[in-house]
């Protein structure tokens, strides 16, 4: 039987490929069943190729989870307990009971929850179950980075002039600070995702931000300990994908920048690094490869580095010691299966391939696309996803994704709603593609970032490959910027709505013999002008409508003048397919209707119109005295669980002052108050979830001053 | 085995050709455009319609541009403003007679100061009739009546539920013994009221102005009414009335607001914040009206195959240029065919089956003046349509029946009255549209205004009376010349021109569709290439109303 592989194009010679297939063969037979203790996205990754390679696969789920996507696809699923991630995902006795109940011989952790946890490595251990990753004291080592810096330094891994030490006192920390110099990071040892970091430009701002940092890393972590070391400004994310083997074996996936980052949080990633020359190219993947080596590394791991812009000197950050979330678009560029291959390790067995096989192969981009608002400051959401739709996977793009049209968002874990990776022969083909799958992507319920990547896609510094860590926040201008309805827009809109009421009024009627079918918008010996009144972004659009004779209309949108007509096609998916011809122009776009809002979806992205609401509904529910009222009280800004209340009733307060602290994914967010008053109710309790724009504090009626 | 595949074969080829033939009574033709006679026809009926549009731009004013914002300042919507939030959006509004009032009084009364027309609220069909404040306050001249009776008439004739915008002073009292007293006045509007509900109609009413004295009585005689805060009022008699009468001073708000009459009198049912609010109220109101009438099987509906605009050019102004009326219905019907009954026979009246937008109908269309004959194949194609259920279209053009001493001979007089007898007891819709003239007993054969046709339009071409200008002006001078000869007197060619001008330019001027219209006697003039159109929503609206129903409750003590 021959077996043949395609890698980067190219067939492997018979030998490797028989290797491969023999390597395969002997794995399936150690690992057959196994437990991903995970959820969304990257426990329906870890599943694909499990289930490619004939290994059966266990979920775990909580309360929140019972209908996801991750449960279906499994071949069987346990629940372990309520929505909270902490008496769930991270309840480490309850996944090694179901391990054992359902017959697992590993436990693959995917990202986050209990992928770098020490103890649950060595509970693993314990249990006789085999852990997806690498050995417990590495993930130990790697973990505390003052820890980790003096390992890289020893094995001749470039690392960052810094502060590790264990006095922790003021003086001493003040000291370090002026031999290191400024501009200066001062980060939790135990700190992540930007948590208990902060920069100080300037010695006179040291000691404000170092107690800043303390206090959020003792209230997020429980430690205080922290390093400090240069800033380099500007910097560029570089992480390298290494592997390594149980018979001490290394190779590295080359690298991947990840530094157009969102809150500290990684938002676009690409595979190679845009830039660097094959010589770097080369240093960092021998560097990364020997710090792996030096904390004897199993299975896949990420060295990060910080990459100076200009200079293009590299530093050892930081080693993440689990399956990246951006870990597709190594697969991309090299044609490897790394699921497959941590699965092959954690068997025992070698690296399937050396690494003069492994060979770098075109560009790859992925996008995270979040429920967040980045015109509130990527503000995270949560809702239900009533519509989605997502562009076709093909060989060069891939749709990972853990949810389905019809599914929630919890407030209670990470707001990625997917991932879009696609490749391209070149940086700028892969761009290219990137924008256009990306408007494909379609979701109606929640805010996303989609437009906001299309619109990152479009930058040109972001073509360009100029990028580092603080590139949204200098580009923040352009790249936020309030986008214009265009009027050739508006009246895409306007013929999308009237359209579908038409379609909907002959839907319901039940017979051909109706009212639209006989006199779509008929009047004797006069047309019908419509005023209409869309609102965009917050904005109110009037529009005057003529019906003409057909599906034609004459439209004043603001001064201009626009005759339009179109055809609106209802397809399976609950959507429209609108045909609208704006003048001379001929337009395709998609429609959604939810709720009385138009979701108009082009080429540049998504754009949502609705009605403002009329002036007697307002009243009305202020009629109702419900205690939704917004006008007098102090309203969730995002969906999210109660972290703490830090006023009581009676209590007076300053506008301004910290009412309530809401945590919505791994971000806390404090309510303010929104004027000076007393506080007459508090309408929440610690641990309640709350939607958004409930009403959390209720203020005192005032007087007419 | 082979034998019989060939058979099969065979036998589905000659299938197919017999369906091929069912399709085949398409009608009508390509006109030649380049002809002057053609152009000059579409010309003159084009510039008609024209003045039509016209003349409903002015009348859909209302009041004026002065009125309409003094309205918008005290919070208020235009009546047709009312209309169109009541309706669905883009639904059709098959507004009726909306030239009432054209040039009919000293001072200017648009639309009559009322809007009428039937309208889709909620997927339903629903007569809606909306006072207009604008024009005189929205106070009833005889005219107003006269259309809020023709539309009411409609309801009933067509089950329609009623919805009452109502904005209104009540009558207007310098018009008061031509709106007061006798049958056909204001009070019949309440009569009829009562009469519909009482079969089961709905009557709504939505109060959204004042509503006093006589108009107090349609909310309170309505099925459900709702009532817009600081708006809305209901009194028998206003401050000013109460203060002459026992002297007790009270503001309009406090006589009948919208407080008083939700929370106290009970008058009134439901409360609106503003005109929007009262207007989806009554949106409700229509949805809560329990199921409609199932609709009948439809076929496919299709345009006609040949094109209305052909219409002006076939047709022109001069009603004495003949054309074939089958032109005419290839430019209504579906896909423009027309199963003609007795095609050969009475030949100036056409006969026929034909679908419109899916539906069946029976057209009788005059091609001609009638003979014997002619009346005689009409009277069988009414009982026809009648046997079967089918809607009757008339296409009136008719200058009369045939006169003289042959068809009077030929026993035209009861020939005639076999097919007003028909007409007449016809009970399937009815409808009517005046195509050209509309003279004398044709008129009456032809399912005029006494018939009770459904609905009656005219086309801007039409006219009606009793006889043409020219025939009246000659009867006129005869008789005049037969007394001035009996009185031994000449009778010159200048006296006969004196006395025949005056009376032909009277019967031109009130014979015109305007003249018509402006007192209801037709519900409205469309333009030709309308007529598919209105004819649609017209049987749509006979078709689609409620089941009338009967309950029979025992003496309530109230």
């Amino acid at each position: 039987m021959t077996v043949t592989r395609l890698l980067n194009g190219k067939v492997l010679s018979y030998r490797s490929a028989q290797l491969v297939y023999q390597r395969h063969y002997a794995q399936t037979a150690s690992i057959h069943k196994v437990l991903v203790a995970n959820r969304g996205e990257i426990a329906c990754r870890i599943m694909r190729t499990a289930k490619k390679m004939g290994v059966q696969t266990v979920s775990v789920y909580s309360d929140a989870d019972e209908n996801s996507m991750h449960v279906a696809m499994a071949d069987e699923a346990y629940r372990i307990g309520p929505a909270a991630s902490q008496e769930s995902y991270l309840r480490q006795d309850k996944i090694i009971s179901v391990a054992k109940k359902a017959g697992c011989q590993a436990i693959h952790p995917g990202y986050g929850f209990l992928s770098e946890n020490t103890e649950f490595a060595e509970l693993c251990q314990k249990e006789g179950i085999i852990f997806v990753g690498p050995p417990a004291s590495a993930i130990r080592d790697m973990g505390i980075k003052s820890t980790s810096k003096h390992i890289m330094s020893a094995a001749g891994v470039p690392v960052i002039q810094g502060y590790h030490g264990e006095d922790q006192s003021s003086d001493r920390l003040k000291r370090e600070a002026e031999r290191i110099g400024f501009p200066l990071m001062i980060k939790a040892v135990r700190g992540g995702g930007g948590k208990g970091m902060r920069i100080a430009m300037t010695a006179s701002e040291f000691e404000t931000q170092l107690e800043s940092a303390c206090r959020e890393a003792l209230k997020a972590f429980g430690d205080q300990t922290m390093l400090l070391e240069t800033y380099v400004q500007e910097p560029r994310h570089v992480e390298v994908q290494v592997f390594g083997d149980l018979h001490g074996n290394y190779v590295h996936l080359f690298e991947r920048d990840c530094s157009v980052q969102r809150r500290h949080q990684k938002i676009i990633e690409e595979a190679p690094a845009p830039g660097l020359s094959a010589a770097l190219r080369e240093e960092l993947g021998q560097a990364a490869v020997r710090a792996a080596q030096a904390v004897g590394y199993v299975g896949a791991g990420t060295v990060e580095f910080i990459l100076d812009r200009r200079t293009h000197a590299f530093h050892f950050m930081e080693m993440n010691t689990r399956l990246q979330v951006e870990h597709p678009i190594t697969e991309m560029v090299t044609g490897t299966d790394l699921v497959q291959w941590q699965l092959q390790v954690a068997a025992g067995e070698p690296l399937p391939l050396s690494q003069s096989d492994i060979c770098l192969n075109g560009h790859a981009f992925e996008a995270r696309i979040y429920a967040e608002n980045p015109v509130r400051g990527f503000l995270p959401g949560a809702g239900p996803l009533h519509y989605l739709s997502t562009p076709s996977a093909a060989q060069d793009v891939r749709v990972e994704t853990g949810v389905r049209q019809g599914d929630e968002v919890s407030v209670h874990y990470d707001p990625m709603i997917a991932k879009l990776v696609v490749w391209g022969d070149t940086r700028q083909a892969a761009l290219l593609k990137m924008k256009a799958r990306l408007s494909e992507y379609n979701i109606v319920g929640l805010d996303t970032n989609v437009d906001f990547l299309i619109h990152l896609c479009g930058n040109p510094e972001f073509a360009a490959g100029n990028v580092h860590t603080g590139f949204i926040t200098e580009h923040e201008k352009l790249l936020l910027a309030p986008r214009q309805a265009s009027p050739e827009l508006v009246a895409q809109a306007v013929v999308a709505k009237i359209l579908s009421e038409k379609l909907l009024a002959e839907r319901s009627a039940k017979t051909s013999f109706n009212a639209y079918s006989i006199g779509f918008g008929f009047r004797v010996n006069h047309e019908l002008v419509r005023p209409l009144t869309l609102l965009y972004d917050g904005q109110e659009i009037a529009v005057e409508v003529t019906y003409c004779k057909g599906n034609q209309f004459k439209m004043k949108i603001g001064s201009k003048e626009i005759s339009a007509s179109g055809s609106l096609l209802k397809k399976e998916d609950g959507s429209f397919e609108l045909l609208c011809s704006v003048e001379d122009l001929a337009l395709q776009s998609k429609v959604v209707l939810k709720d009385g809002c138009i979701n108009l979806f082009t080429k540049d992205g998504s754009w949502q119109f609705s009605e403002p609401e009329p002036k007697y509904l307002k009243e009305l529910h202020d009629m109702s005295g419900s205690e939704g009222m917004s006008g007098n009280g102090a309203v969730s800004p995002m969906p999210g669980i109660v972290d703490k209340i830090l006023v009581q009733e009676d209590q007076e307060v300053k506008a301004g002052d910290p009412l309530v602290v809401v945590i919505a994914m791994k971000m806390e967010y404090v309510v303010k108050a929104p004027h000076d008053g007393i506080i007459n109710k508090v309408l929440c309790n610690v641990g309640q979830s709350v939607a958004k724009g409930t009403t959390l504090i209720k203020f005192l009626e005032q007087q007419a001053s | 085995m082979l034998k019989t595949g060939r058979y099969f074969v065979a036998k589905r080829v000659t299938l197919k050709r017999l369906y091929s033939f069912d399709n085949a009574t398409v009608i009508g033709s390509t006109p030649d455009a380049t002809c002057s006679e053609y152009q000059s026809r579409a010309r003159a009926l084009r510039a008609a319609s024209a003045a039509v549009r016209a003349a409903t731009a002015a009348a859909a004013a209302g009041g004026g541009a002065g009125a309409q914002r003094r309205l918008r300042a005290q919070g208020k919507l235009s009546a047709r403003e009312r209309v169109a939030r009541l309706a669905d959006p883009g639904a059709p509004f098959l507004e009726l007679s909306a030239l009432a009032g054209h040039d009919l009084y000293a001072e200017p009364l648009p639309a009559g100061g009322l809007v009428t027309g039937v309208a889709t609220v909620c997927g339903r069909q629903v007569m809606v009739i909306a006072n207009d404040a604008t024009v005189k306050g929205g106070t009833y001249y005889p005219v107003t009546v006269k259309k809020q009776l023709r539309a009411q008439e409609i309801a009933l004739a067509n089950a329609l539920p009623v919805v009452f915008l109502v904005d209104s002073g009540g009558a207007h009292l310098p018009s008061q013994t031509d709106v007061f007293p006798d049958r056909d006045h204001f009070g019949r509007t309440f009569y009829m009221q009562a009469r519909m509900s009482s079969v089961g109609i709905p009557q709504l009413a939505v109060v959204l102005g004042s509503c006093t004295a006589g108009g107090a009585y349609v909310p309170a005689m309505a099925d459900e009414a709702v009532i817009v805060r600081r708006r809305g009022t209901i009194f028998l008699a206003g401050p000013p009335l109460v203060r002459a009468a026992t002297g007790e001073v009270v503001s309009a708000e406090e006589l009948g607001g919208a407080d008083l009459h939700c929370g106290t009198s009970g008058v009134t049912d439901h409360y609106a914040l503003d005109d929007e609010h009262a207007l989806s109220l009554a949106r409700r109101l229509v949805a809560n009206l329990g199921p409609p009438a199932p609709a009948p099987a439809t076929a496919p509906a299709e345009p006609p195959l040949r094109d209305p605009e052909e219409l002006y050019g076939i047709v022109g102004t001069d009603i004495r240029r003949p054309y074939d009326v089958r032109e005419v219905i290839a430019r209504i019907v579906d896909g423009s065919r027309f199963d003609e009954f007795k095609a050969r026979y009475g030949q100036t009246l056409v006969t026929g089956f034909a679908s419109l937008f899916g539906r069946q109908v029976g057209i009788l269309a005059n091609n001609g003046v009638l003979f014997s004959e002619s009346a005689l194949k009409g009277a069988h194609f009414v009982q026809l349509c009648c046997q079967r259920n089918i809607p009757l279209i008339f296409l009136q053009n008719i200058t009369g029946f045939m006169v003289g001493r042959e068809a009077e001979a030929g026993g035209i007089a009861k020939h005639g009255a076999k097919l007003v007898n028909a007409v007449a007891c016809a009970d399937v819709p009815k409808f009517t549209v005046i195509i050209g003239g509309s003279f004398g007993a044709g008129n009456y054969g032809m399912c005029g205004r006494a018939y009770s046709p459904r609905f009656l339009f005219m086309w801007p071409n039409a006219r009606i009376s009793v006889m043409g200008p020219e025939q009246a002006a000659g009867v006129l001078a005869q008789l005049a010349q037969r007394k001035r000869e009996r009185e031994g007197g000449q009778w010159t060619l200048e006296e006969d021109q004196a006395v025949r001008a005056p009376i032909q330019e009277k019967f031109e001027r009130e014979g015109s569709p305007f003249y018509s219209s402006a007192r209801v006697w037709d519900d409205g003039v469309i333009d030709p290439v309308d007529t598919r159109t209105v004819l649609g929503l017209s049987l749509l609206a006979a078709t689609s109303g409620v089941t009338k129903t009967h309950s029979q409750f025992g003496v309530f003590r109230m």
